[in-house]
């Protein structure tokens, strides 16, 4: 897929930034507004695929040399591994916690234990997208 | 947190960490690894041994689905600390030796990281107390051993082999999971101990003979018992140091650790008494008369093995009748049949470890293992000689070698039984003790054949691929080990009597050992009244003149006729089962989208307007709705356009379009009815999918209207309106359906329970966790599956590993 458009090039450039924020703020608001760790996972892989559209698939290989397949594995490992991580705290499988942290300058904030399960299914659903798409699309 | 569960965790983790540091042509070799978490995992169990020869026992339970009382309970007690302390002892020792015996060159990383999680498997199976879960890492040594059987994939015997294995192993792993489910159907639990002590009020129980039954089912298979034992030789094209720590020292005897485990639920039972006996001691007799005539040593050695475990199987069904008295001298008395299982069940592991190993040096050193072209080693191996002589008189039940003082033990157990009042042993019982002196005598040539055939005659160097060296030492220390044991054993046997096997008698006797101690003093020298010295001296004897005249008596071979064997009754199975598998699945997958979408939907409307017609919740009332506004009036009606517009679209760009119509208008429609998530959701998603529409577009067919039949083209819209109309029903009963109390309250605490505000996350990555974990497994698999598809299309690499 060879597409040689300026205007969709220069656009793609900022949008992509704007994309990629929007999935991180997205994977954060999740745990109290909508969103979330799947969410964020298709839109973070949606401006992958953007940007493979848009420019040729070698150029982004070289930009993001980053094994999609290998994302996703570490995905699925991080989501059972929480799974298993609460066996060392003596609790049932897939407990998770959480609590409150008074941080210097950000001040109280919430950590969780489901913010590392979230990001395995983020890391799953951009892996197998983006492996699927580009497996796709290879196969010419 | 119990150590326990972590030391079946442990080489898991190794397993998932070896790939990791595996690199080709590394310094250090990978095998150092595995071979130190064995080690310290042998030692840690040995401080168990202190506490557990006093009597204690440890149990330590991870929650795991507690709702379904399965919980990750481990439990530690003479009887496992006898199978963990082999599993991780013989491990390290076979994890010493394969690091010299397989060549940098293999793929080392896939073969530590089977084995190690075979150990973990293993260990699992012996430690957990649970029967679920014994019986997921009972599988797991299932598949473990699958997979190392085909470590040599590119063999086709290799591949077969782990095929019949996996077959034959698992069938019986999946009739014993019905047996624990019958088991928990009867008392309730699905725990070991408990089970224990509820069943002695339940053995009236429907279900408690077929119970029995399919749990003996998982024991045979896995333990190569008649007529079940055809695939342990085949397994034997695993390479030497798989076959002799899975193939002969602990998976197969996972079958025995469960008889012996479940004694004390069965045991006393006339049925398992005969069925435990019978199958072992013909599986002894069976197996000792084919090695004989077995010209491959592995294989020879396989059918040893076979035979051995029927031994080992046979003594626990003779202990078991010692639960049928209650507590009574006399049922002590029976109890030594098991003490000799338990003493023969570690020396088999040491003499047939040893001997698997000097087997495995010749084939190394020689280049074949098939002993008609084997001969005069002895005096270029002296030390492997030495090894295998050691091994086979053991084997054979010949002083000074532990194997002889187990032999005498299980010849006096077969006599002893004949004395037995009940389950009419007096007729048939009397068969015991003349079948068991039968296979001995096989077991004795066959021995003899494996040291004489191979290291004595003449040297025939031509025939031989390499000629023989004695191999490097680090090959020869695992057996040199095992073959020191072999002598020690023998010389101080009352040390692991005392330490080792009385604390596991009172696992397999829990009811007795309360009363008694259970403990056999073990004797070398029984003197000349003992009707078991004359029968090994019968044995000698009858085995020598056997062994020098195999002309006189090899003609019995010749009478059954090959094709007449389980093996061919397998083949024939498998053979049948392809040819029909294959016919019916042509029959309906004919490579046509639609059809298979017409299975689906028929399928659909079948499960649920059934449903719905079954169960009469079909009414519904529309009263109550809100008005529907004009906005919401304007999308729908868009939508309609649009669904009606792709069954005219004349090219299928304007259908993909047309169908992202439908997506962003339910999107918006989510948008209206505030559901903020949904409609975020169900946007991206349409972006994602209208993409991979795209990109397979190139693939696709021309687009061209299908001209079907009359009567295919009714089918399909009597479907379609179905379809559309279940859907209809659906959407408006499930507004009405109060078949359930709101389960929303619970949910709206979330911030309470899970610390987030966002309910429809928080039941996502929280309530129902389990729920996404595993859609993000299958979501992996699934993209790995279409990966794999397209990648490796058969063909497109255009070489072909297999059948080399």
């Amino acid at each position: 897929m060879k597409i040689n458009n300026v205007i969709l090039r220069t656009v793609t450039k900022l949008v992509v930034f704007i994309i990629l924020t929007l999935a991180v703020y997205l994977f954060f608001a999740g745990h109290n507004s909508p969103g979330g760790g799947f969410i964020a996972g298709l839109v973070l892989a949606s401006a992958f695929v953007l940007l493979f559209i848009v420019y040729d698939m070698e150029t982004i290989k070289n930009a993001i040399p980053l094994d999609f397949k290998k994302i996703a594995a570490l995905g699925a490992f991080l989501a059972v591994g929480t799974g298993f991580g609460a066996f060392l705290f003596d609790v049932p499988f897939l407990t998770q916690a959480f609590d409150y942290f008074q941080v210097p300058f950000f001040g109280e904030i919430e950590l969780t234990t489901v913010t590392i399960f979230e990001a395995g299914v983020t890391l799953a659903v951009v892996g197998v997208v983006v492996t699927i798409i580009l497996s796709i699309s290879e196969d010419v | 947190m119990g150590t326990l569960n972590f030391i079946v965790l442990i080489p898991f983790l190794t397993a998932l960490l070896i790939p990791l540091f595996y690199k080709k042509g590394s310094r250090l070799h990978i095998g150092l690894l595995p071979i130190l978490v064995a080690v310290s995992l042998f030692i840690y169990l040995l401080t168990y041994i202190p506490d557990i020869a006093n009597g204690k026992t440890f149990l330590h339970t991870i929650s795991w689905i507690p709702s379904y009382g399965i919980n990750f309970t481990t439990y530690l007690d003479g009887l496992s600390l006898i199978f963990a302390l082999l599993i991780t002892g013989i491990g390290t020792l076979v994890i010493l030796y394969s690091i010299y015996y397989l060549s940098e060159n293999e793929q080392l990383g896939h073969f530590y990281t089977y084995l190690m999680m075979f150990m973990g498997a293993m260990l699992g199976v012996v430690l957990s107390d649970n029967l679920m879960v014994l019986y997921v890492f009972w599988e797991l040594t299932s598949i473990s051993s699958f997979l190392l059987i085909a470590f040599w994939y590119q063999r086709k015997r290799s591949r077969e082999g782990a095929q019949k294995s996996m077959l034959i192993t698992m069938s019986g792993g999946f009739g014993m999971l019905v047996g624990f489910l019958m088991l928990y159907a009867i008392t309730g639990t699905m725990n070991v101990r408990e089970i224990i002590e509820i069943i002695p009020d339940l053995t009236g129980h429907v279900l408690f003979v077929p119970a029995m039954l399919l749990l003996l089912f998982g024991a045979f298979t896995k333990s190569a018992q008649f007529p079940f034992h055809i695939w342990l030789p085949d397994a034997m094209e695993a390479p030497t140091p798989v076959s002799a720590y899975l193939h002969s020292a602990t998976m197969v005897k996972a079958g025995i650790y469960l008889v012996a485990r479940f004694t004390p639920v069965f045991g006393g039972e006339g049925v398992w008494f005969w069925i435990v006996t019978g199958v072992g001691i013909f599986t002894l007799f069976w197996g000792s008369f084919q090695a004989v005539r077995q010209t491959d040593l592995k294989a020879l050695l396989a059918y040893s093995t076979v035979s051995q475990l029927g031994m080992i199987m046979s003594m626990f069904g003779m202990g078991s009748v010692a639960l049928n008295f209650g507590y009574s001298t006399e049922s002590v008395f029976y109890t030594q049949a098991t003490f000799a299982a338990l003493f023969h069940l570690i020396n088999h592991s040491t003499f047939k470890g040893a001997l698997f190993m000097a087997v495995g040096i010749v084939d190394h050193e020689v280049g074949t293992r098939d002993i008609r072209r084997l001969g005069g080693l002895a005096t270029f191996m002296p030390i492997t000689f030495t090894i295998s002589l050691i091994g086979s008189f053991s084997m054979a039940g010949l002083p000074p070698f532990n194997g002889f003082l187990s032999k005498e033990m299980f010849f006096q157990a077969a006599i002893d039984i004949t004395t037995l009042g009940v389950f009419h042993v007096d007729t048939l019982g009397n068969l015991i003790p003349i079948v068991a002196w039968i296979a001995s005598i096989f077991t004795f040539v066959y021995s003899m054949i494996i040291v004489f055939q191979t290291f004595l005659g003449p040297y025939k160097e031509e025939r031989l691929e390499r000629p023989a060296n004695e191999s490097p030492i680090g090959m020869l220390i695992s057996p040199l080990i095992l073959a020191g044991l072999v002598l020690i054993i023998f010389f101080f046997p009352n040390v692991l009597g005392n330490y080792i096997i009385r604390p596991a008698m009172a696992s397999v006797f829990p009811s007795l050992a309360t009363q008694v101690d259970l403990g056999v003093e073990i004797l070398r020298w029984h003197g000349f009244n003992s009707l078991a010295l004359w029968m090994t001296i019968g044995v000698v004897l009858i085995g020598i003149i056997l062994y020098k005249f195999p002309k006189i008596w090899r003609w019995i071979y010749v009478l059954f006729p090959g094709e007449w064997s389980f093996n061919s009754l397998y083949n024939f199975a498998i053979e049948q089962g392809e040819k029909s598998s294959r016919r019916f699945t042509n029959s309906y997958m004919t490579g046509d989208l639609r059809n298979y979408l017409m299975y689906i939907f028929s399928f659909f409307i079948l499960l649920i307007a059934g449903a719905f017609v079954l169960t009469g919740s079909y009414n519904f009332t529309i009263s109550d709705n809100a008005m529907i506004s004009t906005f919401e009036w304007i999308i729908v009606m868009s939508l309609m356009i649009a669904a009606i517009s792709i069954l005219f679209a004349k090219s299928r760009l304007t259908a993909i379009l047309l169908n992202s119509v439908l997506g962003y208008g339910v999107a918006l429609l989510f948008v209206i009815f505030r559901a903020p998530d949904l409609a975020l959701t169900q946007t991206v998603v349409e972006t994602v999918t209208t993409v991979l529409f795209l990109v397979a577009y190139y693939f696709l067919p021309e687009w061209q209207k299908e001209q079907g039949t009359r009567k295919a083209n009714l089918t399909k819209l009597v479907v379609s309106i179905a379809v559309g109309a279940t859907f209809t029903v659906v959407a408006l009963a499930a507004q009405n359906n109060r078949l359930f109390e709101r389960i929303s309250t619970y949910f709206e605490d979330s911030y309470e329970l899970a610390g987030g505000r966002n309910i429809v996350n928080t039941i996502l990555s929280d309530f129902r966790g389990f729920d996404t974990m595993l859609e993000v497994v299958v979501l992996l698999i699934a993209g790995l599956g279409v990966y794999s598809i397209i990648k490796l299309k058969a063909g497109k690499r255009g070489k072909k590993i297999e059948n080399q």
